[in-house]
């Protein structure tokens, strides 16, 4: 048995290139590391070039949400619904609505408890993004901030329609107002911060899969001190000063108290909600906006080993 | 180190002087350990957890098994490489270290572009139906939608997912295991990879579909990518590959041709 290949070592490089190690041969052609992180502005366009894919995954991920109920997409619209008639019976009728808020309590319930879902989704699907999606992660190569963004889209998604289904009820109590335009501003800085969030919370829990567990008694904790169903600033009144500050900069009752505003401004007296509210709101977005990306992109070529 | 890598298994010299040819992936005596949790036998009570935290001692349960011991190789554009070896020996491991999906110990793997790797486990996306896997699969690869939509129609009659009934719009979790694999080897295979792994993919796919991936392999391979096959299934690397490489207790036995490797393989198995 003579065959050509006999005499051919398969790995070592012919020609110009014998001779070269194995690291050099690397270099002479271009070859990068496997798995090495793509630099940040790199890593930038490559989500970029991924947007149709978050979106379209954001979308088929909200749609099959559903897809075993036998009322399917309706429970998107009747879910929030449900939500609201629940707050309405216990609060509204069992309570009386009586509350330092006023006559809009029922509204204005309903809206810190929508809104402050949006995040608390969001930092739960962010923790998840990354350890649900193994199969995708190591079939595929993408961006995997791709996932936490989309998660964060779904749950944006889904607050726009139990939105609509409050609008609709508001609606019915008192004409639209100028101020409702308010609400698209400050949803789009929630945005920001909401992704921020998660795309920190999906790096620290693809390492630590203890976090899912915790995650659940954090947000409550984080649920109580934001005032979803009080008024925060009146229960921390006689607080020192330290605390009052730290209260009114809680990301969750800022993003709560500018939506408030934009859709029952009558809840608020006109100084309730000074200009600052505006300048804490859009610092929160920024700062863990960034902050939360370039946490995630840190890490970008642990996802999906082990 | 780097001077132990050009390997000559079997005593082969560097007698070849032939053009050069252009590397794709080039292993450097990569070493790969695993870190096992959960592997101990030991007590898995609440309680005996808790002394652990507490005396800070680290868990038994984290074993270490050096999966990969210094195995070197270079692959060219072009190339089909087999992999062959018994069950546990690392070809598996070395397949996912090249995709970048494990860290190596010592050494490193370069590569050209972001190879893909094709698995049996590798399930998409089980709760949504097939032609959102496909569309959303396509769109991760980084295609844009138009791209998705000239190309969708040829991934679906590729996979062959839709010759008994409309099967393309049921949720993934509804196919059988070969179903899944074909849909997910077609949708992978729709874009050019400049190196592409398969891990057993074909082994599940019926006699047809089998013979159509080696077709698509070998156009892959002729749009300048370079194909490596784990497979158990002896005939279907001879099908496929011309560059055989043996590895066994994860240490590189043999690399040559597949008619040569084979036969040494085949041998030792008697």
């Amino acid at each position: 048995m003579s065959t050509v290949s006999d005499s051919v070592n398969f790995s070592a490089p012919g020609g110009v290139d014998a001779g070269l190690t194995p690291k050099q041969l690397a270099a002479k052609y271009g070859l990068s590391v496997s798995g090495k992180r793509p630099g940040f502005s790199q890593y930038v366009r490559e989500l970029w070039a991924r947007r149709h894919f978050i979106v379209a995954f954001a979308t088929a991920r909200l749609v099959a949400q559903y897809t075993t109920a036998k009322l399917g997409q309706v429970w998107q619209v009747l879910t929030p619904l449900l939500n609201c008639a629940v707050f309405y019976l216990v609060f509204g009728v069992m309570m009386n609505g009586k509350n330092e808020v006023g006559d809009d309590y029922i509204a204005w319930l309903c809206i810190g408890v929508f809104v402050f879902q949006f995040s608390q989704s969001a930092v739960l699907s962010g923790t998840r993004s990354i350890s649900d999606n193994l199969g995708l992660i190591r079939a595929l190569h993408f961006p995997r901030a791709a996932l936490p963004i989309a998660f964060t889209v779904i749950q944006l998604q889904q607050l726009l329609i139990s939105m609509v289904v409050l609008v609709v009820i508001v609606a019915f109590f008192q004409l639209p107002t100028m101020t409702w335009l308010l609400v698209i501003p400050a949803l789009l800085l929630q945005c920001g911060f909401n992704t921020g969030l998660a795309l920190a919370m999906a790096r620290i829990g693809a390492k630590t899969s203890d976090m899912a567990q915790l995650m659940p008694f954090l947000l409550r904790t984080w649920m109580y001190t934001s005032g979803v169903m009080y008024s925060v600033q009146g229960a921390v009144d006689k607080f020192p000063t330290f605390f009052r500050v730290l209260f009114r900069l809680n990301p969750a009752s800022v993003y709560m108290d500018l939506i408030r505003y934009g859709f029952v401004p009558n809840a608020y007296n006109k100084d309730a909600l000074p200009p600052h509210v505006w300048l804490i709101a859009l610092a929160w977005a920024v700062v863990a906006g960034v902050a939360g990306f370039v946490f995630f992109w840190k890490a970008e070529e642990e996802y999906g080993r082990g | 180190m780097a001077d132990t890598a050009t390997t000559e298994t079997r005593g082969v010299g560097m007698t070849n002087t032939q053009d050069a040819r252009v590397p794709t992936v080039v292993v450097d005596d990569v070493h790969i350990v695993y870190k096992v949790h959960g592997a101990g036998s030991g007590k898995g009570s609440a309680t005996s957890a808790l002394s652990r935290i507490i005396s800070k001692k680290r868990s038994p349960a984290i074993r270490e098994v050096h999966a990969v011991r210094g195995i070197s190789f270079t692959s060219y554009r072009g190339e089909a490489v087999g992999l062959i070896g018994s069950n546990g020996s690392g070809k598996s491991t070395m397949l996912a270290a090249i995709a970048g999906l494990l860290p190596t110990e010592r050494g490193a793997i370069y590569t050209n572009g972001q190879p893909s790797l094709l698995g049996v486990n590798a399930a998409l996306m089980n709760d949504l139906t097939g032609d959102r896997n496909v569309i959303l699969g396509c769109l991760a690869m980084g295609m844009s939608p138009a791209e998705v939509k000239a190309r969708y129609q040829d991934i679906v009659d590729f996979s062959g997912i839709n010759e008994k009934g409309d099967f393309i719009s049921l949720p993934m979790r509804t196919y059988s295991s070969g179903m899944a694999a074909r849909l997910r080897f077609s949708i992978a295979a729709a874009k050019t990879h400049d190196v592409l792994l398969i891990d057993e993919a074909l082994a599940t796919g019926d006699q047809k579909f089998q013979r159509r991936s080696e077709d698509r392999i070998r156009e892959l391979r002729k749009e300048a990518g370079t194909v490596f096959l784990v497979s158990h299934n002896n005939n279907s690397i001879r099908d496929t590959c011309e560059r055989t490489i043996w590895i066994e207790k994860g240490e590189l036995v043999m690399d040559g041709s597949t008619e040569d490797v084979m036969k040494e393989y085949e041998n030792a198995n008697h």
